[in-house]
């Protein structure tokens, strides 16, 4: 009898991709699914997409992954780690499989156009909002004493302030930055920024799937930063945050880094030493997902907001690790219209109307994304325009009499 | 087919425009390069056209800075040949002149289709299109948005202002000036560029008799000066608003 030979079948892009998950911390766990369901469930738009994560694993085990990358609504996650929280093998859903599944999206070119401008802005400008990277320093103007640019100081400082892409250039959020600047002056902190050499930390382009763009991002920042002697990286993005914390080191680049609230919190009797007024307010602070729930830093923010006079610290109903994501992180800061039009409403409405439930006078926030998007969210949430929306830099700097 | 592309890159305008001390031209210091938005979309159709009638693209563009950045993009998309144009391209290289040198170049390509940006921002003496087909001896058509080949032909829809759109067939070898492709220019994904610089030569082909007289000669460049004319209304928010209110109604508009 002749034998017939099984032809090897080459591999298939499911398997593939499958194999490439393994090349992330902790990916093989993806073995591990129960397809419980839990992460479909806690994702803030998870009834919209066609692959929640578990389903997205159903899909892969079912050597079915290219429809996968054929649906668009891998593009409604905000990569906000929520689904990575609650899953009970700790798969990484968030920055293993969401994230490598976009980057299968985005080679093929399946995006978003809005999506798609705000990475050929990083690409050329260093910023996704298009901006020249000559003005990236223009915020600090005015700012007495004058915020020091490293390549004009040629000096060692103690703090590198990393200030980010929309700390530098959105207009809701340069006061955010400017309010941090006389913070850090009143405390007498030695810092500089690296203004003009300063590019974006580029983790929301990562999680957008563009990991190439990241790459080369940091090696710009890298450039610039090996120049100069600091003793530490401070900054208000928790997105820059994670990139130095968790991302920058994988490529070598290894600085010790601290959110603001952290280093400031370190700093609370000289704070409440210069408080001069209170702010007689009902607060309620909302964790950021890559200060929060991907980085564990939950009680600095708290501190620093129940250290100011006159203020009564509430929580909302998500707080902490359960805290909701505003929408912006993983691209979200670039797809308003997409995802509107695919849910028609926006998850910082719903953030919003909780800050309202439990009575919040203000909403402080410590990521420099939040701002804009709530205070949008107070104007069409029904009754939510007395909501004030602070960072809690703006608030510190208020008490301080600024 | 083979589809020819000759790009020019303009002033990007996000940065501030700073007029040189000889008051005639830009200064070349502070002045950043990009490719001209409407040459995108010629590549653009270029390599639509290719991917679904099969063919070469080749895409060209004067030596600039910048211009390795844009040649490599395109052949990150999907060109196949990138020629630099080497020759003093100062600011004062007029179209007219550009177009006659650039299309001694694109002869002896045989081309059967030029595809270039409709016009670009810093256009003096008219767009390219036109003047390359003069000098290429090829038809032109303009504004066109949506190209489809067959049989030497090419089935063109071209726009015109209040809406209308018609329905042309132009005889190849034809020069066609593109105002948006068949769909927006593609993402090309970072990494896919890096692969392009490794893997795609970039050939240098000189420039020869840039001939610039008969262009227009610019006799002062200036930004727009501020005439008199604007109220500047200060005070609190409700103020300048009932101010604003209030002058609405006395120019009628309210
Ligand atoms: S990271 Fe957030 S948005 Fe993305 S799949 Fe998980 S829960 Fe959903
Ligand atoms: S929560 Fe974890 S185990 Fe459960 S379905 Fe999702 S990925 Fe699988």
């Amino acid at each position: 009898m002749a034998t017939t030979t099984v032809s090897q079948s080459s591999t298939t892009f499911s398997q593939s991709f499958y194999a490439s998950l393994h090349e992330i911390a902790g990916g093989e766990k993806v073995r591990t699914c129960l397809q419980c369901g839990t992460c479909n469930g806690v994702c803030p738009y998870g009834y919209l997409m066609d692959y929640p994560p578990g389903k997205m694993v159903a899909a892969l085990r079912a050597q079915r992954f290219e429809r996968v990358t054929e649906a668009d609504t891998v593009w409604m996650c905000v990569s906000c780690y929520a689904c990575s929280e609650v899953c009970p093998v700790r798969i990484p859903l968030t920055a293993g499989l969401m994230t490598r599944a976009k980057e299968e999206l985005l080679l093929a070119g399946n995006i978003p156009s809005e999506l798609q401008v705000a990475l050929e802005n990083t690409q050329r400008y260093g910023n996704p909002l298009g901006e020249s990277p000559r003005k990236r320093a223009d915020w600090a103007k005015g700012v007495k004493p004058r915020v020091p640019i490293m390549s004009e100081e040629r000096r060692p400082v103690d703090v590198l302030w990393f200030v980010g892409d929309y700390g530098s250039y959105h207009p809701r959020v340069q006061p955010v930055s400017r309010a941090l600047a006389n913070v850090l002056n009143a405390l007498h902190v030695d810092f500089g920024i690296l203004g003009a050499e300063e590019v974006s930390d580029g983790d929301s382009q990562r999680l957008a799937g563009e990991r190439g763009l990241f790459e080369m991002l940091a090696a710009k920042n890298e450039r610039a930063l090996s120049q100069y002697e600091f003793k530490e990286i401070i900054t208000g993005d928790p997105h820059a945050y994670n990139a130095f914390k968790n991302e920058y080191p994988k490529l070598g680049i290894v600085y010790p880094v601290r959110h603001y609230t952290e280093f400031l919190a370190e700093r609370l009797d000289a704070l409440k030493s210069l408080f001069k007024g209170e702010v007689n307010a009902r607060v309620t602070y909302h964790d950021p997902c890559y200060l929060g729930r991907a980085n564990d830093v939950f009680e600095a923010p708290r501190q620093l907001l129940s250290a100011i006079p006159g203020v009564e610290l509430v929580e909302m109903p998500h707080n902490r690790t359960t805290s909701l994501c505003c929408g912006g992180g993983g691209g979200g800061m670039w797809m308003d219209g997409f995802h509107w039009e695919k849910a028609h409403t926006r998850l910082s409405e719903w953030r919003v109307r909780e800050a309202m439930q439990v009575g919040a006078d203000i909403l402080a926030v410590a990521c420099p994304y939040e701002a804009p998007r709530f205070e949008d969210a107070t104007k069409v949430v029904p009754g939510a325009s007395r909501l004030i929306v602070k960072d809690i830099a703006e608030l510190l700097a208020e008490a301080m009499g600024d | 087919m083979h589809i020819v592309v000759p790009v020019k890159l303009v002033p990007d305008l996000v940065e501030e425009l700073v007029i040189d001390p000889s008051g005639t031209t830009l200064d070349p210091d502070t002045l950043r390069l990009q490719l001209n938005e409407f040459d995108g979309h010629a590549i653009e159709q270029a390599i639509l056209l290719k991917e679904r009638g099969g063919g070469q693209v080749t895409v060209m563009a004067p030596d600039v800075e910048g211009v390795d950045d844009v040649l490599y993009t395109a052949a990150a998309k999907g060109a196949d040949r990138l020629i630099k144009l080497c020759g003093n391209f100062g600011q004062s290289v007029n179209n007219h002149a550009m177009a006659c040198a650039v299309a001694n170049l694109i002869k002896p390509l045989q081309p059967d289709l030029v595809l270039t940006g409709v016009q670009s921002h810093s256009d003096l003496d008219g767009s390219m299109g036109p003047l390359l087909a003069a000098y290429l001896g090829f038809p032109y058509v303009g504004y066109i948005a949506g190209v489809t080949l067959s049989d030497g032909r090419a089935v063109v829809r071209k726009e015109y202002p209040g809406g209308l759109v018609a329905e042309m067939e132009v005889v190849l070898p034809a020069v066609l000036g593109i105002q948006a492709a068949d769909q927006p220019p593609r993402y090309v994904a970072f990494t896919r560029i890096r692969q392009a610089m490794k893997t795609a030569s970039i050939e240098e082909q000189t420039v020869e008799g840039l001939d610039v007289s008969g262009g227009p000669t610019v006799s002062r460049m200036y930004k727009p000066e501020a005439a008199a004319r604007a109220t500047m209304i200060e005070g609190k928010p409700d103020e300048v608003a009932s101010r604003l209110v209030e002058l609405f109604r006395e120019l009628g508009v309210l």
